[in-house]
């Protein structure tokens, strides 16, 4: 019985690790609905429609009504598909989604007694290498149900998605490594704590050493890459309504297929939140926030309350700034139409590809000159 | 088809253009005024010379119908069904007076031909029923829409 307490694991830690799970384990299924509702209501404000305004304030519960459809939906599989991958896929799409969360740190740490608490679920020593991976691993569900579904619309939609994960997930990577030659660690919390030192002031606000600032090009490479993993317009190939009806879930339906949507909300979640992460200096403050949390300890927020408020601010900030990139989602879909197959292929592999490589050579040269 | 266009460099960065792209769409979100009507609360006002639902003009509720059979004639639908009789006072009156709506191509044609101005087409668009209402005499001298 006393093997518990040599492992380290103690109370504490679980009771924290488990409000920390079931805080991003919640906040996941809650963006889900959020999400739909901002995507119907935002393209509708942006083709100077309405929207579902109906049901609750400003339409809230569609979503709700929506879901509630989907669950008492007949849940039936047809006669030419393989059941059991055919009920497997929309797992195998959903659960990656929610697995890469984990290595995101949502706010700096917290001291509670001799305790220290990462707002983060693990931190991991490859965080950047397990969400990369762990991200790749949901085109498999989409191919999954793509073949079970014995359709070619759906088989087309799969391959489309698979060679549009490989082309782009390529980039991807490398795009980030510019950013990790810099800062010199994979660990995502390294990462967002690197950012918090000042590149330059001016007067007394001090513009962070955010990812943007020191990777323009690498941040460019990382977006559009991400619109490509999300299977997001413009990059929804594998979806593509208007040629190959709707691709992948065709033939889906109910839960099913909305496990499917769910795992495509999630995933938009989790990129928006790893674009923050990296880019925008993840959790830390606004410039000019600092200075405002300074004043309000020297008026007398000391101690716990003080540290708790920097929490708070600090989760507010990286809330805020992944809720930008998740509305840029949204935006760029209503925006943009769908590539072509061949442009596709040509932006993954003869712009982005090199792009990516000669900014990992610029960036290694940059710092050999010791200007980075 | 492939069309080959004339871009320019800066063009062919796609950077801008997609901003621009964006700031077209976020003008449209924030400056533009939304063109949805709200259908049960909110109406489009149609044109007085609208042909919508039919009826049957009544003076002192006694129909203007005196059978005369013009509008099943000239109907280029042939939806109108008229059964003549004759009143106590030798007056001649459509005992049935069936429009079968379905066929109706609401063109009008039975209100220019009725020498009585009875039958006329009124204003009314919303025309679905829960129940199987047929459109016979009784139904069409609720004067519904009278204009």
């Amino acid at each position: 019985m006393n093997e518990a307490v040599t492992t380290g694991f103690d109370t504490f830690d679980l009771v924290a690790m488990g409000l920390k799970i079931a805080l991003i384990v919640v906040m996941l299924l809650q963006v889900v609905p959020i999400m739909v509702w901002v995507e119907r209501r935002g393209s509708a404000l942006l083709q100077n429609r309405l929207g579902p305004n109906r049901i609750g304030p400003f339409g809230l519960l569609q979503s709700l009504v929506d879901a509630i459809k989907m669950m008492f939906k007949e849940d039936r599989v047809t006669g030419h598909v393989n059941p059991f991958y055919f009920r497997l896929a929309p797992l195998v799409s959903l659960i990656p989604a929610f697995m890469t969360f984990a290595a995101i740190p949502f706010a700096s740490h917290i001291t509670l007694g001799d305790k220290t608490v990462e707002f983060q679920i693990a931190d991991l020593n490859v965080g950047l290498l397990y969400i990369l991976s762990i991200t790749s691993l949901s085109v498999y569900g989409v191919i999954m149900g793509s073949w079970a579904s014995n359709n070619k619309y759906a088989i087309f939609g799969g391959l489309r998605s698979a060679a549009q994960m490989i082309s782009y997930e390529l980039s991807m990577g490398l795009s980030i490594i510019g950013l990790v030659m810099i800062v010199g660690s994979l660990k995502l919390g390294d990462i967002a704590a690197a950012q918090g030192a000042a590149l330059f002031h001016i007067g007394p606000l001090a513009i962070p050493k955010w990812g943007i600032f020191l990777q323009p090009i690498g941040f460019l490479i990382f977006i559009t890459c991400t619109y490509a993993e999300t299977n997001r317009l413009p990059f929804d190939l594998p979806e593509g309504e208007s040629e190959i009806v709707a691709g992948y879930h065709l033939e889906y339906y109910s839960m099913m297929f909305g496990a499917f949507m769910m795992a495509e909300y999630i995933n938009m979640t989790v990129a928006s939140a790893l674009t923050a992460t990296l880019y925008f200096g993840g959790w830390q403050l606004f410039p000019g926030l600092d200075l405002v949390l300074a004043s309000a300890a020297n008026h007398g927020l000391q101690g716990l309350a003080f540290e708790w408020t920097r929490v708070a601010l600090e989760a507010a900030c990286f809330t805020l700034k992944t809720a930008f990139f998740m509305w840029l989602f949204v935006w760029v879909r209503w925006t943009i139409p769908r590539f072509r197959y061949d442009q596709l292929m040509n932006l993954g592999w003869k712009v982005l590809l090199p792009l990516s490589l000669a900014n990992i050579f610029v960036t290694g040269y940059l710092i050999y000159l010791k200007v980075l | 088809m492939l069309v080959k266009r004339d871009t320019t460099a800066l063009q062919n960065l796609y950077i801008l253009e997609v901003l621009k792209g964006l700031w077209i769409t976020m003008k449209n979100m924030l400056f533009v005024r939304h063109v949805t009507i709200q259908y049960p609360e909110e109406r489009r006002n149609y044109s007085d010379r609208y042909r919508g639902m039919h009826y049957i003009k009544a003076t002192n509720g006694v129909e203007n119908c005196t059978a005369c059979m013009l509008c099943p004639t000239v109907c280029p639908a042939e939806c109108i069904h008229i059964e003549a009789g004759e009143r106590p006072d030798k007056e001649k009156y459509p005992v049935k007076f069936d429009i079968d709506v379905l066929r109706c191509c609401f063109c009008g044609m039975c209100e220019e031909a009725c020498p009585k101005d009875a039958i006329k087409l009124s204003k009314i668009y919303e025309m679905s029923l829960s129940t199987r209402k047929v459109y016979d005499k009784d139904y069409l001298l609720e004067q519904r829409g009278h204009k």
